[in-house]
């Protein structure tokens, strides 16, 4: 091949592969477009919204005809913490904003981190209580020895099925390990 | 055609003293220094073989707890970091660097060009991914081990994982990065190298599907960093892309990944098809049926990848309208799918066949993907995939689609070029062994757990209800027979490497493409450095 071929093949090339970088750095742009997008996408269709306008001016009288109980429930996974809610269980009326607590002790001579994983007894009961505030949004971590007291801020919505009259609601702490020093 | 053989032009070139690749001890600088794309081609095919027995190890882990109910062998924090990285270290070190080492060894050869693009930056692609790799590995001794998110890398997960989260992200980026790297020297090698007379219409149908999956790369794996770029600024920079307690959403992140994911399946598979297209008419001794409707077709499947991708989230809550709007743009796919598998058994009618091993793999490809094939329609139906998503029915599908799919093709690749790469011949009778073994342990592995999936098993999960224990049990031992079987490969190659017999100019009658007919077996160190001459 000759000398002039060669550089012209050369540059056409690397004409290419800017192009084709381009390209690539547009995609990666691409997706984070994707977030707005998606966020406009959801609020057009009317789907998968956190802060629903409608529903917030909705009905938020409480239904005092009927009562739920709900029972609650603490497990701590593999993990050197105590771990109790300060009532057993409560009666609340649905759309009652309601607060409960929770207490952990941290057993180990060393910082804990942890996150919290919610479950619902039935399943179905979940959809429809509502919480506001949880210690389980967030990691929780906790010095040596130290002891928390957290709130679970949450009220049960007026279309909890008429069938289900006692809530379960059960957390269990699993640790996250690597996020404070070395175990 | 001898006027065209390849006479190397030695001297101006760094390793001019080596007539072919591969034989004796020659430094590890040269491999680490080394611009050439058949010796690249090696390194990435060597990388993808110990990938696939590192992540083998990881399946055997699986199946050894999954052989009877209850926890025995490991703990279910650590059966989940066995999933996440056997799925991560299988797609992105050992099926996708597989055929990027078929890439970088035959697309110059197959279109007549001396090399690849960029060769010095063939070599960078190709060293970052020990790097990348290594980054998988070294998650596991971190506190909290290595991610057991599942190799979707969802959120919320990732963002509540410890610190081998974030090698596992930076491992991500750099195998994107070797990827991209990659593609676009494929791409531009193919659209700026072929030989005079080469036209985009007359090149092997390999070329064809690695310069889609070229495209498919560049416009997805970007994406996927993004993804995880988003994952590490809401870990560490307070962010909440996907941080629900930010007002982030996690089902965004299964958009953005499976708007990566989906094409990901073609980047797997489309070269697959390559390799096939060029053994099945090679061993039914007639060109390949419908060449042009082949072109069309993965430029379809390519194109049809991109709409597809909600199919993963049936019930994530999408409207009913997009739910079936992804339905039909998935089932759509089988018509473009359709017609290859159409194209290959036309190829095939009327041939004079022969069913040497890299013909065996072929079919057993042919049969096999065809029916991971129709398990896809299946889970493509909304309304069935409700039922069947999170079971191992979906284990079943992805690798028959994985497994009998990509890694059959890159076996029947291997055999089909062994003789082209080393100019020896592998024993024809263990190669058999290989095929049958595989053929027969592979079903046994993944059919039965079509009626685990059914009977509701989920997957992800290292124990069980009781009445999932037989299938299991024969699912394990199919699992420890196969992943033995893939010794045999090895010993083959090795023995192939050290005592092969000499294998004849043409080994295969039927091939047609000019690695066989322009250039000698085995194939020179440099070839094509002057433009063959074409009819
Ligand atoms: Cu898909």
């Amino acid at each position: 091949m000759s000398e002039a071929v060669a550089t012209a093949l050369g540059n056409a090339n690397r004409r290419l592969l800017t192009r084709l970088s381009i390209v690539a750095a547009i995609m990666f742009g691409f997706g984070f477009a994707l977030v707005p997008l998606y966020d406009r996408l959801c609020e057009a269709l009317g789907i998968n919204r956190l802060v629903d306008k409608a529903r917030d001016t909705g009905n938020t009288q409480i239904d005092y005809t009927r009562k739920v109980v709900i029972e609650l429930d603490a497990n701590a996974h593999n993990l050197p913490w105590q771990f109790r809610p300060l009532t057993r269980h409560i009666e609340v009326h649905p759309g009652e904003l309601t607060t409960v607590e929770y207490e952990i002790t941290n057993l180990r001579n060393r910082p804990v981190t942890g996150q919290a994983l919610p479950s619902f007894g039935p399943t179905t009961a979940g959809a429809h209580m509502k919480k506001l505030d949880c210690f389980c949004f967030r990691q929780q971590t906790l010095g040596p020895g130290e002891t928390r007291r957290m709130p679970v801020v949450f009220l049960i919505d007026d279309k909890l099925p008429s069938d289900i009259n006692t809530i379960t609601l059960s957390y269990t702490f699993f640790e996250v390990a690597g996020k404070d020093g070395p175990s | 055609m001898s006027a065209v053989l390849d006479t190397h032009g030695h001297g101006d070139h760094e390793h001019g003293d080596h007539d072919h690749h591969g034989h004796g001890p020659t430094g590890l600088m040269r491999w680490i220094t080394t611009t050439n794309h058949k010796d690249i081609g090696t390194m990435y095919l060597w990388f993808s073989f110990i990938m696939f027995l590192v992540g083998g190890v990881m399946a055997l882990v699986i199946r050894a707890e999954l052989f009877q109910p209850g926890l025995q062998l490991v703990q279910p924090e650590f059966f989940n970091q066995m999933t996440t990285m056997h799925g991560l270290i299988m797609v992105f070190g050992a099926i996708m660097p597989a055929f990027v080492g078929f890439a970088n060894w035959l697309i110059p050869m197959q279109i007549g060009a001396p090399d690849m693009a960029f060769a010095r930056m063939n070599n960078w692609s190709f060293w970052i991914l020990p790097f990348a790799g290594a980054l998988l590995v070294l998650s596991f001794f971190t506190p909290g081990g290595a991610p057991g998110v599942g190799w979707t890398l969802y959120a919320p997960l990732t963002i509540q994982m410890g610190m081998g989260m974030d090698l596992t992200i930076f491992a991500v980026h750099l195998l994107g990065m070797s990827s991209i790297m990659g593609s676009i020297n494929i791409v531009t090698t193919i659209l700026n190298m072929r030989a005079p007379g080469m036209t985009l219409m007359r090149m092997p149908l390999f070329c064809w599907t690695w310069l889609i999956t070229g495209y498919l790369l560049i416009a997805t794996m970007p994406v996927l960093a993004g993804a995880v770029t988003m994952t590490l600024t809401d870990r560490h920079f307070g962010t909440s892309f996907f941080n629900a307690a930010g007002g982030g959403d996690p089902v965004l992140y299964q958009h953005i990944f499976w708007f990566f994911g989906h094409p990901e399946v073609y980047i797997i598979a489309l070269p697959a098809f390559g390799v096939i297209s060029q053994v099945i008419p090679a061993f039914s001794r007639k060109p390949l049926f419908g060449y042009a409707s082949m072109v069309y077709a993965t430029s379809a499947i390519a194109i049809l990848s991109f709409i597809v991708w909600a199919h993963h989230m049936y019930v994530t809550g999408l409207p009913i309208g997009t739910q079936l709007f992804f339905m039909y743009a998935t089932i759509l796919i089988a018509v473009p799918t359709g017609v290859k598998v159409f194209n290959w058994v036309a190829t095939m009618w009327q041939g004079s066949l022969t069913f040497e091993t890299p013909m065996l793999f072929a079919l057993g490809f042919l049969f096999l993907f065809t029916l991971g094939g129709f398990s896809g329609l299946v889970l493509a139906l909304a309304p069935v995939d409700i039922q069947l998503q999170e079971t191992y029915y979906v284990v079943a599908h992805f690798h028959y689609v994985m497994v009998a799919g990509a890694l059959f093709s890159a076996f029947s690749g291997v055999y089909f070029w062994l003789p082209k790469w080393t100019g020896k011949m592998y024993d024809e009778t263990l190669g058999k062994w290989h095929f049958w073994l595989s053929m027969i342990f592979f079903n046994m592995i993944f059919f039965v757990q079509h009626f685990l999936g059914l009977a509701g098993m989920p997957r992800r999960i290292p124990d069980y209800n009781l009445m999932f224990e037989t299938w299991n049990k024969i699912s394990s031992i199919g699992a420890f027979g196969f992943g033995l079987t893939q010794l045999l490969l090895l010993y083959i190659v090795l023995k192939t490497i050290r005592s092969g017999e000499k294998a004849p100019q043409m080994p295969w009658e039927g091939a047609d493409s000019l690695e066989w007919t322009h250039l000698p077996t085995p194939a020179p160190h440099h070839s094509f450095e002057t433009p063959p001459v074409l009819k």
